[in-house]
C-alpha cells in the first residue's frame, strides 16, 4: 500500500494540471465565440503570398 | 455645411500604440463571412487585429494610433456587403459577462474537486465493505476534506452570497437551504473523520454544488447572449445626431456623446435621438412613438421635441434639454415610479416553493434527532442522522427544477424571435389571460406602406418612385420603397412643404400634396376609406393619381388575433389615437373592446380595473405612453422598434415585423410553466421517497450520492421537454 504515496499526489497533480489548464482557456478567452471556433477548425488556410503582414 | 463622421468615442487605447473598436456587423452568419471580413479588414495598411466573433455577430479591431480613421472601416464591411456600427459595451452586458466568468471559473473547480473526491470516495465505498483499515480510511476522508473544503469556499460563493442577501432582507430563496446543507454537511463530515467515523459527505456536498452550478451557468449564459443581442440591435439602430462643431459645420455624432446644452439639426426624414427644444425652424413632427397619435404636430420655435420624434417637413435647430432620455414627460415619470413600485411584489415561484420547503425539511431533521434521542440513541448518532435527512433533502434536484427550465424555454423563444428582459418574465407571461394592444407601431407597423399601390399602372408607380428619391419626406421615402425604385430622376426640385417636380420625356410629373399636383379633386373619393392615412398626389402632364400612404397592419395581425382567441384570451385596443383610426383597425382585426384617445393614466386606470376582478394582464405596446401601463400590467411585451424607456420597461421584447412572436411567447411560457410545476413535483416526489430511509438512518455517503444525481438527472432530462421547433429568426 505504500504505492499510494505515490499514486495519490499523482492523481491530484493530474487532476489540478486539468483545472490549472481549464482555467487559463477561460482567462484567454476561448469560450468567448464557441460558433466561430468550430468553424475555424475547417476553415482553409490562407494562401502564403497573400498572408498580410502581421506583426 | 459639411458634415464629418466622429467615432472617437467608441475608440479605446488598447496600450502600445493601438487603438481598439469594436463593430456590431449585420449579416454574418458563416465560416465564409467571417474570413472574408477578416481578410478584408486585415489587408487595410496598421491594421493589427481583425477577429470576428461569430456568436456575438461583432469584429474587434486593433490599429496603429496614427492616420487611419475607424470610418475607414466601416467603408471597407460596406463594400464587402456588410452593414457594421461602432458598439460601446453597456454596462449591464459587461456584468453579465463578468458574472457568467465567474460562474464558470466556479463551475470548473467543483467539477475538479468532485472527480478528484469522487475517486476517493470509490475506494471508501468499496472498503467498507471488503477489509480496508480505519487508518487509510481516515487518509482518504483528510485528502476528501483537502480538497472538498477550499473548493466548496470557492464555488459555493454564488449561493453563500445569495443566501445571505435573502436572510439579511429578512425573507429565504432557494439558496437558503442549499447553503445550510452544504455547510452541514461539510462539518459534519470534518467531525465525523477526525473521530474516525465510517461515513463522511464531502463527496456528496461538492456534488450538489456542481449540478447546481450547471443550471446556474446555462441560466446566466442564456441571459448573457440576450443580452448581447439586445446591444447589437442598439448599435445597429445608429442613433446618431447631427451636432453643430463650428456656426457653420456639423458632425455626425452617437447619442451618447452629445450633452445638455448643446445644438443639434433635425433634417427632414430624420427621427430626433434626443430631447430638446426647436431654437431655430418649422416643421411638422410625428410624435406617435410618443403619444400613440398619428396626426402630425407642428413645431416652431420654443416648441419641446423629444427623442423617437420624427421631423417630416422642414429642418429645425434643437437646443439638447438631455441626451438620449433622461428627461421625459412629467406625467409619465410619475406614473411609471408608481406602476414600477407595485411590480416588484409578484413573488416567484422558486421562491414560493423554497418558502414552503425549508421550513419542512429543517422541522423534519429536528424531529428526527429528537425522535432518535427519545428512542433511546445517543445525541451523536441522532444528529448524524438529522444531518443525514438535511443532506438527501438538499434541494439539488429542486435548486435546478425551475432555471433548467427557463434556460430550455428562453432558448426556444431567442429561436421564435423573442428576448427575455425579466428573469421571471416567463412564469408571468404563461399566467396572464387578457391581452391590451397599443394600436400605433405595436399592431401596426412602424413604417409607412402604400396602400393602393394595386390601382395604379406600374409603370406610373414606378416612375413616382424614382421621383420620390429626390424627398426626404417620410411619405416619399415610403413611396420610393414600394416602388423600388433606385435611380433618381435628375433635376428634380424639392419644393419645401409641397412636393418635388421633375420633367421627363417633355412632360412634367409632380409629387406631392394634392393641391401642387392639382389633384385635389380626387382626394374627396378616397379619403373617407382611410381616416388615418396620408394622401400623396403625383401627375404626369394631366394625368393624375392618388396614393394613400399609412402605416399598415402587421402583416399577420389577424392570425394573431384568431390564435389567441383560440386560446381563449380576451383581447382589447387602448390607444392613444384618434377615435376613426383606432375604430378601423378594431373592426379590421375583429376586435370587440376598444378605447381611443386614451392617456397614459387611463390605460392604468383600466389596467387597475382588470386586475381587481382577477385577470391578469399582458399589455403590448411600443410608445412613450405606454411605458407606464407597461410597468403597471401583470406582464409586458414591446417590439424592438419602441421607445428605449418602453423596451426597457417592458419584460420581453420582440424582433421582426409579424406579431406572431406574441403568441409563440405565450405558448413557449405557459409549456415551461407546465415543465416547471412537473419538475417540482418530481423533487418533491423523490424527496417523499428518500426521507423516511433518511430518517430511519440507513443511508450511506454512496446512497445519499445516487439518490441526488439521479434525481438532479431525472429532472434536467424532463426539462428539454420545453425544447420546440420554431421557426428561425435571428
Amino acid at each position: 500500500m505504500e504505492i499510494l504515496v505515490i499514486l495519490v499526489p499523482l492523481a491530484l497533480m493530474l487532476g489540478g494540471a486539468g483545472l490549472v489548464a481549464f482555467l487559463w482557456s477561460l482567462r484567454s478567452g476561448q469560450y468567448d465565440d464557441l460558433d466561430g471556433a468550430a468553424w475555424r477548425a475547417i476553415a482553409d488556410d490562407e494562401p502564403p503570398q497573400e498572408a498580410p503582414v502581421k506583426r | 455645411m459639411q458634415v464629418t463622421r466622429d467615432f472617437s468615442h467608441y475608440v479605446r487605447d488598447a496600450g502600445a500604440g493601438l487603438r481598439h473598436i469594436d463593430l456590431a456587423v449585420e449579416g454574418v452568419h458563416c465560416a465564409g463571412c467571417m474570413a472574408k471580413i477578416e481578410r478584408g479588414l486585415s489587408a487595410i495598411p496598421d491594421v493589427t487585429l481583425a477577429r470576428v466573433n461569430l456568436t456575438d455577430r461583432r469584429v474587434a479591431l486593433e490599429w496603429k494610433a496614427g492616420t487611419l480613421d475607424p470610418g475607414r472601416f466601416i467603408d471597407r464591411l460596406e463594400e464587402l456587403g456588410y452593414r457594421a456600427y461602432p458598439f460601446e459595451t453597456e454596462s449591464a452586458e459587461a456584468a453579465e459577462v463578468a458574472e457568467s466568468g465567474f460562474l464558470l471559473r466556479c463551475l470548473g473547480v467543483a467539477a475538479f474537486a468532485t472527480m478528484n473526491v469522487m475517486m476517493l470516495s470509490i475506494p471508501v465505498w468499496s472498503g467498507n465493505v471488503s477489509d480496508m483499515l480505519p487508518e487509510q480510511r481516515d487518509f482518504f476522508h483528510w485528502l476528501s476534506a483537502l480538497i472538498a473544503l477550499p473548493a466548496a469556499a470557492y464555488a459555493g460563493q454564488p449561493f453563500f452570497r445569495s443566501a445571505w442577501r435573502a436572510l439579511s432582507a429578512k425573507t429565504t430563496n432557494m439558496d437558503v437551504p442549499i447553503s445550510i446543507g452544504v455547510i452541514l454537511a461539510l462539518g459534519m463530515s470534518v467531525v465525523e473523520t477526525i473521530h474516525h467515523a465510517e461515513h463522511a459527505y464531502f463527496d456528496a456536498a461538492i456534488m450538489l454544488l456542481t449540478f447546481l452550478l450547471v443550471g446556474r451557468f446555462l441560466d446566466q449564459n442564456m441571459r448573457r447572449r440576450t443580452r448581447a443581442v439586445a446591444g447589437n440591435l442598439a448599435a445597429l439602430k445608429a442613433e446618431t445626431a447631427a451636432k453643430f462643431v463650428g456656426p457653420d459645420e456639423i458632425s455626425q455624432v452617437p447619442v451618447a456623446a452629445i450633452h445638455p446644452g448643446d445644438i443639434v439639426l433635425l433634417r427632414p426624414g430624420e427621427r430626433c435621438a434626443v430631447d430638446g427644444t426647436v431654437i431655430e425652424g418649422r416643421s411638422e413632427i410625428d410624435q406617435s412613438l410618443i403619444t400613440g397619435e398619428t396626426l402630425y404636430v407642428t413645431a416652431a420655435q420654443g416648441t419641446p421635441v423629444y427623442a423617437g420624434s420624427m421631423n417630416i417637413s422642414g429642418t429645425l435647430r434643437v437646443r439638447v434639454s438631455a441626451a438620449s432620455e433622461a428627461t421625459l414627460l412629467a406625467e409619465i415619470t410619475r406614473l411609471l415610479d408608481n406602476a414600477l413600485q407595485a411590480r416588484s411584489r409578484y413573488m416567484r415561484l422558486a421562491d414560493r416553493a423554497s418558502r414552503l420547503y425549508a421550513p419542512v425539511v429543517h422541522a423534519t431533521a429536528l424531529l428526527t434527532i429528537l425522535g432518535w434521542v427519545i428512542a433511546g440513541a445517543s445525541w451523536h448518532d441522532a444528529i448524524v442522522t438529522g444531518v443525514a435527512v438535511l443532506i438527501i433533502t438538499c434541494p439539488c434536484a429542486l435548486g435546478l427544477a425551475i432555471p433548467t427550465v427557463q434556460t430550455v424555454a428562453s432558448g426556444a423563444m431567442f429561436r421564435a424571435g423573442v428576448l427575455l428582459n425579466a428573469g421571471d418574465a416567463i412564469e408571468r407571461l404563461a399566467e396572464a389571460d387578457h391581452v391590451i394592444f397599443d394600436k400605433t407601431g405595436t399592431l401596426t407597423l412602424p413604417d409607412l406602406e402604400v396602400m393602393n399601390a394595386a390601382d395604379i399602372p406600374a409603370d406610373i408607380f414606378e416612375l413616382a418612385g424614382r421621383l420620390a428619391l429626390s424627398s426626404h419626406h417620410p411619405v416619399a421615402a415610403a413611396v420610393a420603397q414600394a416602388a423600388g425604385a433606385r435611380s433618381p430622376i435628375v433635376g428634380a426640385v424639392e419644393e419645401a412643404g409641397q412636393g418635388v417636380r421633375a420633367v421627363i420625356d417633355d412632360a412634367e410629373i409632380r409629387l406631392g400634396r394634392p393641391s401642387f399636383c392639382g389633384a385635389e379633386g380626387l382626394v374627396g373619393l378616397t379619403d373617407d376609406l382611410d381616416p388615418e392615412a396620408s394622401i400623396v398626389a403625383f401627375s404626369k402632364g394631366t394625368a393624375k393619381f392618388i396614393l394613400s400612404v399609412r402605416q399598415g397592419l402587421r402583416p399577420d395581425a389577424q392570425a394573431v388575433i384568431a390564435a389567441l382567441k383560440a386560446r381563449g384570451i380576451g383581447m382589447e385596443i387602448l390607444s392613444g389615437d384618434r377615435e376613426p383610426a383606432v375604430t378601423a383597425a378594431a373592426h379590421a382585426l375583429s376586435i370587440p373592446e376598444w378605447g381611443a384617445g386614451v392617456t397614459p393614466a387611463d390605460k392604468i386606470a383600466r389596467i387597475e380595473e382588470l386586475k381587481r376582478r382577477g385577470v391578469k394582464v399582458l399589455m403590448v405596446g411600443d410608445g412613450m405612453n405606454d411605458a407606464p401601463s407597461l410597468a403597471a400590467a401583470h406582464v409586458s411585451m414591446s417590439p424592438i422598434s419602441a421607445a428605449h424607456l418602453s423596451q426597457a420597461t417592458a419584460d420581453l421584447v420582440f424582433l421582426g415585423r409579424p406579431l406572431a412572436p406574441v403568441v409563440a411567447a405565450i405558448d413557449a411560457s405557459r409549456k415551461a410553466l407546465h415543465l416547471m410545476r412537473q419538475n417540482l413535483w418530481l423533487a418533491i416526489g423523490y424527496n417523499v421517497l428518500a426521507v423516511p430511509v433518511a430518517i430511519s438512518g440507513v443511508v450511506t455517503p454512496l446512497i445519499a450520492a445516487a439518490a441526488m444525481s439521479g434525481s438532479s438527472i431525472l429532472v434536467m432530462l424532463n426539462s428539454l421537454r420545453a425544447r420546440s421547433a420554431e421557426r428561425e429568426i435571428v
